[in-house]
């Protein structure tokens, strides 16, 4: 009951003028980002956090949040439209969008991911205000080896579960972790990796410069690169009546929607997975549940509802873990803990404690922006249609040029100017090879965290790494990470053997 | 795509073994009182880089990652003269900000990709390059108060500061 009131109270700080009027253009905003093959919901907040230095840090947070939140709405309505995903999240919308629309029935398509969308965000939220709560007060009491222990889970997921070239995932996570230790050594003040004596090294490589070259400068050269200018449209004719009558048929896909609400949530909160393998799997569960899986592929409503309600629920889970244990479960969530950072906001389970305000007014407005989304998104479904056909070639330079003021507005200083644009090359050449990013995002953020929790764990012990193993709480973790560390040997070990059997036999 | 996957793994050992060197200015050791020290954490991480370039180069010595597979070239002619020309661009634009400041290059940069690069008619570039620096100064120095570099072109934005401070 307790939670319920809390509750409440967010909700009407959500209802602040100010508040409504950010949720109202972070949802439109985030439709628009998500929309926008190239553009999701991680480069949007990765580009558009320096704007927000304007408002209070909870309305700042809300704005974001409400960002996300959109763009996961909004990945559908290129799916569908251009059979293009408009984000990663949306890539399993392709699948059964794509042909409903060339059927002609895009109206369908879209209004039945945005219903699913709706329900997946609800459902997710409810599931997060009655988790975040218990998960905070358990985790009040956790100490450096514990929050030092979580972190490696959380990289241990990447290499787990991530799906990518291991050696290569690793690489990005350590680099990432270097380059946050670039700078003042936390602990004792003395100046650190000063590469050629250049200043600007001095105060750090705040994660912004990281994250807006990879996902800004980046992300637009890789787009540029792998759609070669070649997107074609399929119209959506769209009134009100048919939007009624599709919300009707749409109730079709209610087995995908309930499969990808909670399969989303709780695969958002790990680190590695999130929104894009979540959607995934739920089109798979979906389509290995239902009666005809024939139909799947060929424009059915459940394969459009499944990963539609799946990423938008993968979108809240993943605010659960950087909330409570100040720990991000998606990119994007890295970059809100960065941004919480910035704000002077310590991350973590202390949050539910001293700033009762901010949590539960952001939670509050998980739920309005949930039907703000639902409502923008309906309303204007003709009008994201007609601004998808802006050209990439007006896009592309509007984002350099939002990447470029955005990575000066952070920090102040042309070094990190010009440190962005490395980046984003570097990036963009590495990705070309198979090198995933995200994992160096989320360890520029997590690295200025983890690094004292380690020493201290280590200085608490007098150098003896078994602390981490012995303590009740971190030694479960730590083993858990462990595992998932050593899972893909495991994996290969397996493989080896059949292998030997099957030529034995 | 096969040899540049073990040049890249090459420059980024490279690169590790350097920050590992760098490392090494501050006390890699345990300090007896003090816990590890200031170089320690960045070092290791830095040998972490260093091993997985080996394990990268094992991968491609046993042909098990997909780029060393690949035949495909790893720049084609489209993608170096996108780089070229999209990534030079921003390289000018960036550079362009020291001289005639933030506003005066995003105004070339845009005039430059929108017109040139996507072949767009002047109506559209100009209405484009134009409103973006404005809308640009109204949001950052004006109502962020984040003044952005002006360089050569400062004493134009005087009588901007006297309109609106």
């Amino acid at each position: 009951m307790e939670i319920l009131g809390l509750l409440l109270d967010g909700v009407f700080i959500a209802l602040d003028p100010l508040n409504i009027m950010l949720m109202l253009i972070g949802v439109a905003l985030g439709l628009f980002i998500g929309a926008m093959p190239g553009l999701g919901s991680v480069n949007g907040v990765a580009i558009l956090l320096p704007a927000t230095f304007l408002v209070p840090p909870a309305s700042a947070m809300i704005f974001l949040a409400a960002i996300y939140y959109g763009a996961m709405y909004g990945g559908a309505i290129s799916s569908i439209t251009l059979g293009i995903p408009g984000a990663s999240t949306a890539v399993a919308t392709t699948f059964d969008g794509r042909p409903l629309a060339l059927k002609g029935r895009a109206d369908l398509a879209l209004v039945t991911a945005a219903v699913a969308s709706f329900v997946g965000g609800s459902v997710a939220n409810v599931l997060f205000t009655a988790f975040a709560p218990p998960l905070a007060s358990v985790a009040l009491d956790f100490g450096d080896p514990e929050i030092f222990a979580l972190m490696l889970l959380a990289f241990a997921t990447f290499v787990g579960l991530g799906g990518d070239d291991i050696p290569k995932t690793l690489f990005s996570i350590f680099f990432g972790l270097v380059m946050a230790s670039v700078g003042l050594d936390i602990m004792t003040g003395e100046p650190r990796l000063i590469f050629g004596d250049i200043t600007g090294f001095m105060h750090g490589i705040n994660f912004l410069v990281l994250a807006i070259g990879i996902y800004g400068i980046g992300e637009m050269l890789w787009t540029i690169d792998s759609t070669r200018g070649n997107l074609t449209m399929t119209e959506a004719v769209l009134s009100i009546r048919r939007i009624l009558s599709a919300c009707r048929e749409s109730i079709k896909g209610w087995k995908g929607t309930a499969i990808g609400s909670f399969l989303g949530f709780f695969v958002g909160i790990l680190p590695a997975a999130g929104a894009t393998p979540g959607s995934l799997m739920a089109y798979g569960v979906t389509k290995m549940v239902s009666k005809n899986p024939k139909e799947f592929g060929k424009g059915h409503v459940g394969g459009v509802a499944a990963p539609e309600a799946a990423n938008n629920s993968a979108s809240t889970g993943a605010m659960l873990p950087m909330l409570t244990l100040g720990i991000p479960g998606s990119p994007t969530t890295a970059i809100l803990l960065g941004g919480m950072v910035i704000w002077g906001l310590q991350p973590g389970p202390l949050l539910f404690q001293t700033q009762t305000e901010f949590v539960w007014g952001l939670i509050g407005s998980f739920y309005i922006s949930n039907l703000f989304a639902l409502i923008v998104n309906l309303a204007f479904i003709p009008l994201f249609i007609w601004m998808l056909r802006m050209p990439f070639t007006v896009l592309a330079p509007m984002i350099f040029v939002l990447s470029v003021v955005g990575g000066y507005a952070a920090t102040q200083d042309m070094h990190d100017v010009w440190l962005m644009l490395i980046f984003g090359v570097g990036a963009y050449l590495l990705r070309k090879l198979d090198y995933p990013v995200a994992p160096a995002v989320l360890a520029i953020v997590l690295g200025p965290i983890a690094e004292p929790k380690l020493r201290q764990s280590l200085l608490f012990s007098s150098g003896d790494p078994m602390i981490f193993l012995e303590r009740p709480i971190s030694g479960p973790i730590t083993i858990i990470a462990i595992i998932l560390i050593l899972l893909p040997l495991f994996k290969l070990i397996r493989d080896k053997f059949k292998a030997r059997k099957a030529a034995a036999g | 795509m096969r040899r540049a996957e073990i040049i890249t793994a090459g420059l980024m050992a490279l690169l590790s073994i350097y920050l590992m060197y760098k490392s090494t200015e501050l006390d890699i050791g345990y300090i007896k009182g003090e816990g590890p020290g200031g170089g320690f954490w960045p070092f290791w991480l830095a040998a972490g880089m260093l091993l997985s370039c080996v394990w990268i180069a094992i991968n491609w010595v046993l042909k098990k990652s997909p780029p060393s597979q690949s035949d495909e070239k790893y720049l084609d002619s489209y993608g170096l003269r996108m780089l070229l020309l999209v990534g030079g661009g921003v390289t000018g634009f960036i550079a362009l900000c020291h001289i005639l400041g933030f506003y005066g290059a995003i105004l070339v940069f845009l005039i430059y990709y929108i017109r040139f690069l996507g072949r767009h008619g002047w109506p559209a570039t100009l209405a484009i390059s134009i409103t973006t620096p404005i809308v640009t100064f109204l949001f950052f120095d004006i109502a962020m108060r984040i003044v952005l570099p002006k360089g050569y072109l400062e004493p134009l934005f005087l009588p901007l500061y006297d309109f609106f401070f």
